[in-house]
């Protein structure tokens, strides 16, 4: 089964110059919308996933026969009501789910990419992404949301295009990743790189997989998106389907087995150069420098109304810098909410079945758009 | 007869900016916007509140006024209202120069300690006043640092603000406080309301 009958791609002919100098065109981004454009094509929501995202937000992802992502949040009557808005999201250029990523091939060696792909950052994934409203023929989206690196590009987003969105929704996000986050990415980058069928990135010629490096990976990064106090109340110390410890290297324990699954599942859905690009661009994404160490000059053009939400429990991204973003903004008077929802369920929250934020959500959205 | 936030709305020029600060559940910003046009931002520390903020469409952010207030900019807002919470802080002395430095005038409205039957309750029963507007213990109470009408009017001249207008709030009238009245409007008014400058 080609799981390309599945995924609508539009073939970007302009060409974009990436901030590593490169300049690429005729790249396809792979997409997906939900609802439908109204005859003013002021309903569109650009919605932007996080790093192991794709472009099926909600309902059954036909490629991995699993819910969407974001299926908590986003479809009839959700917080992002498709009933009333369309929502269009995209892969992200690096990922693996369609778009132009490091298993293309490169039509002049007929090889696929690996780590000759050009490295990207959440610069290039923007400016990729806003030739979908050329497509659509939308001259201003009613919103631009996201969480964790779907939030840092909506930062980006708002800073590079200030007039193409009424409404601005970080989530969960910072301007600048952090020394702590960027150790995290490496981690997982050098797991992937430390298994032997990595192969300097040339695994797919050699048709072998860095799946162990990869749910290394995985199961890293995973503990970053829960909260201590979540995996204490889910896991504690409960032994795996055993009475009593085993005295061996097995898992013993539940959170051992949680782990080794949720790293197995993910290699089946998830390409590994992928995973280093695109971790490679969060780690690069520095908005604070980019406008020279003052955030606030990155939303002086706009006036775009921004809602920032954070979760108590967030470690990986925390309130504080959340609420820098929210500080930049009003340092220069921009229309902007902030809230810190409640949740034990850390980093996770956004994509989880998390009421108050949900609902927090929905209302912002919907009463910005009767208001508009 | 008029309530504290129609006394405030009337007290505020069409088509300013204000920051509300303890903002609550937004009834006075949307007030505020539905009778004066005004560009109205909320700062509130309860959670639930700024949820019940966002699902009026009002501009709040989660915060706390002795902390946050940083953020803003000088002279960034026309108005900057603080009701009733002002014997809630820390430190009211700071909160009010962060006030006067954030906006060009300041809203401040007090619970009248001074009232008489706040001081008959300590007279009479020996214990702290319990009240309508005051009906918390002692010891659970969020007020640190109550006063009266004629404490503030002398804190004025201590931190050296301007009180431009002043009024008194009983039984829903309201009258304006002056040198001549103060002793009276300190005995009778439940709540003063003053604008004030630097």
């Amino acid at each position: 089964m080609n799981i390309k009958e599945y995924i609508k791609t539009l073939i970007i002919k302009k060409s974009l110059k990436l901030d590593c100098g490169k300049t690429i065109n005729n790249f396809p981004i792979a997409y997906e919308t939900y609802g439908s454009l109204n005859e003013n094509k002021d309903n569109a929501i650009l919605v932007f996933h996080a790093l192991t995202g794709d472009q099926f937000v909600t309902g059954i992802n036909p490629v991995t026969k699993k819910e969407g992502w974001w299926s908590y949040a986003v479809g009839p009557n959700k917080s992002i009501d498709t009933n009333k808005y369309f929502v269009i999201c995209a892969n992200v250029i690096g990922g693996c789910m369609g778009s132009y990523g490091p298993s293309h091939k490169d039509p002049n060696t007929n090889k696929t990419y690996g780590t000759d792909f050009p490295v990207i950052t959440i610069n290039d994934m923007v400016n990729a992404q806003v030739n979908l409203l050329d497509h659509f023929e939308i001259k201003k989206l009613f919103s631009v949301i996201g969480g964790s690196m779907g939030g840092m590009q909506v930062l980006q987003f708002i800073s590079n295009y200030p007039d193409k969105a009424s409404t601005v929704v970080p989530i969960a996000c910072t301007s600048s990743h952090s020394a702590q986050n960027i150790a995290f990415n490496e981690l997982g980058r050098q797991a992937i790189a430390s298994d032997h069928n990595w192969s300097d990135g040339k695994y797919l010629s050699n048709n072998t997989l860095p799946d162990k490096g990869l749910s290394v990976a995985r199961m890293a990064a995973h503990i970053t998106y829960l909260s201590k106090k979540g995996l204490q109340e889910k896991f504690g110390r409960k032994l795996q389907e055993r009475d009593a410890l085993k005295f061996g290297f097995d898992a013993d324990f539940q959170i051992e087995s949680y782990l080794r699954y949720q790293g197995s599942v993910f290699v089946d859905r998830f390409d590994a150069n992928s995973y280093l690009y695109i971790t490679r661009a969060m780690d690069y994404f520095d908005l604070v420098k980019q406008f020279d160490g003052n955030l606030s000059n990155a939303f002086k053009k706009t006036k775009a109304k921004f809602f920032v939400i954070s979760f108590t429990s967030d470690w990986l991204y925390p309130t504080q810098e959340n609420k820098d973003i929210v500080i930049a903004l009003n340092a220069i008077g921009a229309d902007v909410g902030f809230v810190e929802i409640k949740s034990d369920k850390g980093h996770d929250s956004f994509l989880l079945d998390v009421p108050d934020f949900l609902k927090t959500l929905k209302n912002f959205l919907d009463k910005s758009y009767s208001e508009r | 007869m008029k309530t504290e936030y129609e006394i405030i709305v009337d007290l505020i020029e069409e088509k300013t900016r204000v920051l509300d600060v303890g903002c609550d559940d937004g009834t006075l910003m949307a007030s505020l916007k539905k009778n004066k046009n005004v560009d109205a931002r909320g700062m509130e520390i309860s959670k639930d509140k700024v949820q019940t903020c966002v699902s009026k469409g009002l501009t709040v952010i989660e915060g706390n006024a002795e902390f946050d207030l940083k953020q803003f900019p000088n002279n960034s807002f026309d108005y900057v209202i603080l009701g009733q919470t002002l014997q809630a802080f820390v430190n009211p002395e700071i909160v009010i120069k962060e006030l006067l430095r954030v906006g060009k005038k300041a809203i401040i409205t007090i619970p009248n300690f001074g009232h008489w039957k706040v001081r008959l309750n300590l007279l009479i029963k020996g214990t702290m006043p319990i009240t309508e507007s005051l009906p918390n213990d002692w010891y659970n109470t969020p007020n640190i640092h109550m006063c009266t009408i004629k404490d503030f009017v002398k804190f004025s001249k201590i931190i050296n603000f301007k009180i431009f207008k002043s009024l008194a709030l009983t039984n829903k009238n309201t009258s304006n406080i002056n040198n001549s009245n103060l002793f009276y409007k300190n005995l009778f008014a439940e709540l003063g309301i003053f604008l004030i400058e630097k």
